[in-house]
């Protein structure tokens, strides 16, 4: 049947044409479009990865900040923590040293008062030999007289030191 | 009496002149032996052969200016090559007659003596060839140098509609399967597809050649796609095929049937791919031109909307027919040449299902 029986000139055509077409297109053609579309690709595809590590390093920048605000934050509470302690520890040291002085004001106040205690007792014992003395002197005044007057005059004596 | 007039606008007009000539052709060569009487007999078989068949010439339309005459170029042993034009085999009446010692009988050269001839002419199947080829190269050309000029700029016109249609034949046909080797056949295959579905599409258009319906040309297509697959076949293809995998071995050695049926499976492939694409596109242009036969078989304008209607959807599935053809010859030689390359063993077939399904 015709329809189905190929004739060798149409045959030899489409094989001369095909390959020829296809040498053509493949250096012409084929080529570069497979090239350019690579490179496309390829360039999209860096773009990508290179937007991805943009915002891989605007998250990592921001952890940074995030951890230097922290780390801020914490040496804040440290400098406040320590300020109070000192504060405190001024206080306490300036309370310590008040506290001394007192005591040591009171001790001087007590040494003080020591030393005019003893001073008025000196004064008292002098005072008291003074009396010992005038009494004895008196006495010894009345004694020459009679016995009776004499231990009333002592007698007399006494009761006077005893209002003193 | 308006969707007449509206259906005999230019194409289909057009389309019925070129019938109204063949008729009158067709029956001058008739012996209307099957009408019984001398009447204007209409063949349908014989009208639509001759359309779908190659020729000598191009023809448009009826009148002088109608048809385009295509070279003849003969090669025989004793005269050596011989070029003249096809209109010599045509006098002032348009009736055949013999030149320099040829005829040219139902669309064949022959010598009158009964030498053999090797025929070479430029038929009107190889014009419309050149026609495409030349399209491919300016359509494809003027795209690449828009790629080189910007390759990172947006597609645009032409290249926006073919950019996708590259991408998918690299994406979807070659690398998924061919695998890692797919550059080496990408060329072809992307040559393959433009070729066979530009030259369906203009196998379409009215008074075009039927290009891809052709045998001859089916053949040498398939023909590429056995070479490619035979001369890249690897170690393991050959074993695939003489020594096939898990087939018991007295089917191999005492029984060979295995071998045998997997070494004229090498030549049944391309074979299948040449019959389908030649009888798919054959057949859509015998449904149409069957249609339009009723209109002169019934010979009545009544059936005309008729066949039109049925024609113009045959039309649109003829569309969609000529991108799926495209589409299986350059999957299925892409799984051949898959096969030919593939390095490391797979015990199942290569064929999966859902394609063997579309081979049909």
């Amino acid at each position: 049947m015709e329809l189905v029986s190929p004739g060798i000139g149409l045959i030899l055509w489409t094989l001369i044409t095909f390959i020829l077409v296809l040498f053509l297109l493949k250096k012409f053609a084929w080529g570069p479009i497979m090239d350019a579309l690579t490179k496309r690709e390829s360039f999209i595809e860096d773009s990508i990865k290179a937007a991805e590590n943009a915002k891989k390093e605007m998250a990592n920048l921001k952890a940074e900040n995030d951890r230097l605000l922290e780390e801020a934050k914490v040496e804040r509470d440290r400098i406040i923590k320590e300020a109070n302690v000192a504060a405190k520890q001024i206080v306490e040291e300036a309370n310590a040293e008040a506290s001394k002085e007192a005591q040591k004001r009171v001790e001087e106040a007590r040494i003080a008062i020591n030393i005019e205690k003893q001073a008025a007792l000196a004064e008292v014992k002098t005072q008291v030999a003074n009396l010992s003395v005038q009494i004895a002197e008196k006495l010894m005044r009345h004694q020459l007289s009679n016995d009776a007057a004499q231990k009333a005059l002592v007698q007399d004596y006494i009761s006077e030191l005893k209002v003193n | 009496m308006k969707t007449i007039e509206k259906e005999i606008s230019f194409p289909k007009q057009f389309k019925i002149r070129v019938f109204a000539l063949l008729m009158l052709l067709v029956f001058a060569g008739q012996a209307s032996a099957a009408e019984g009487e001398g009447d204007h007999g209409f063949s349908a078989g014989d009208m639509i052969l001759h359309h779908i068949a190659d020729a000598h010439e191009w023809h448009f339309f009826d009148g002088h200016y109608g048809t385009l005459f295509l070279p003849v170029i003969i090669y025989s042993g004793d005269r050596g090559v011989e070029v003249f034009s096809s209109s010599r085999f045509y006098d002032d009446h348009h009736e055949l007659v013999p030149y320099n010692g040829y005829v040219l009988d139902h669309g064949h050269i022959a010598r009158i003596d009964g030498t053999a001839i090797t025929d070479l002419s430029i038929t009107k199947n190889v014009a419309a060839m050149f026609l495409s080829a030349f399209l491919m190269l300016i359509i494809f050309i003027s795209i690449a140098n828009r790629y080189k000029k910007k390759t990172m700029g947006a597609p645009k016109g032409i290249q926006s509609f073919l950019e996708p249609v590259i991408m998918f034949v690299r994406d979807e046909i070659a690398i998924p399967n061919i695998g890692p080797k797919y550059a080496r056949f990408l060329p072809f295959l992307l040559t393959l597809f433009f070729f066979i579905w530009i030259n369906n599409l203009l196998g379409l258009l009215p008074g075009a050649a039927n290009v891809t319906g052709n045998i001859s040309v089916t053949l040498v297509l398939a023909l590429l796609v056995f070479i490619l697959t035979v001369f890249n076949g690897t170690k393991t293809y050959w074993g695939h095929i003489f020594n096939t995998p898990g087939v018991p071995w007295w089917l191999k050695t005492v029984l060979p049937i295995m071998p045998i049926v997997e070494f004229i499976g090498i030549f049944t492939k391309p074979f299948s791919l040449m019959v389908r694409l030649f009888a798919n596109i054959t057949a859509g242009h015998i449904i149409i031109l069957s249609l339009f036969s009723l209109i002169f078989i019934f010979e009545s304008v009544a059936i005309g909307p008729v066949s039109v209607a049925f024609a113009t959807f045959m039309y649109f599935l003829e569309l969609f027919v000529a991108l799926l053809q495209a589409y299986i010859f350059t999957l299925l030689a892409a799984m051949y040449f898959g096969g030919a390359v593939e390095e490391h063993h797979h015990d199942e077939h290569h064929v999966d299902p859902k394609v063997e399904q579309a081979q049909i």
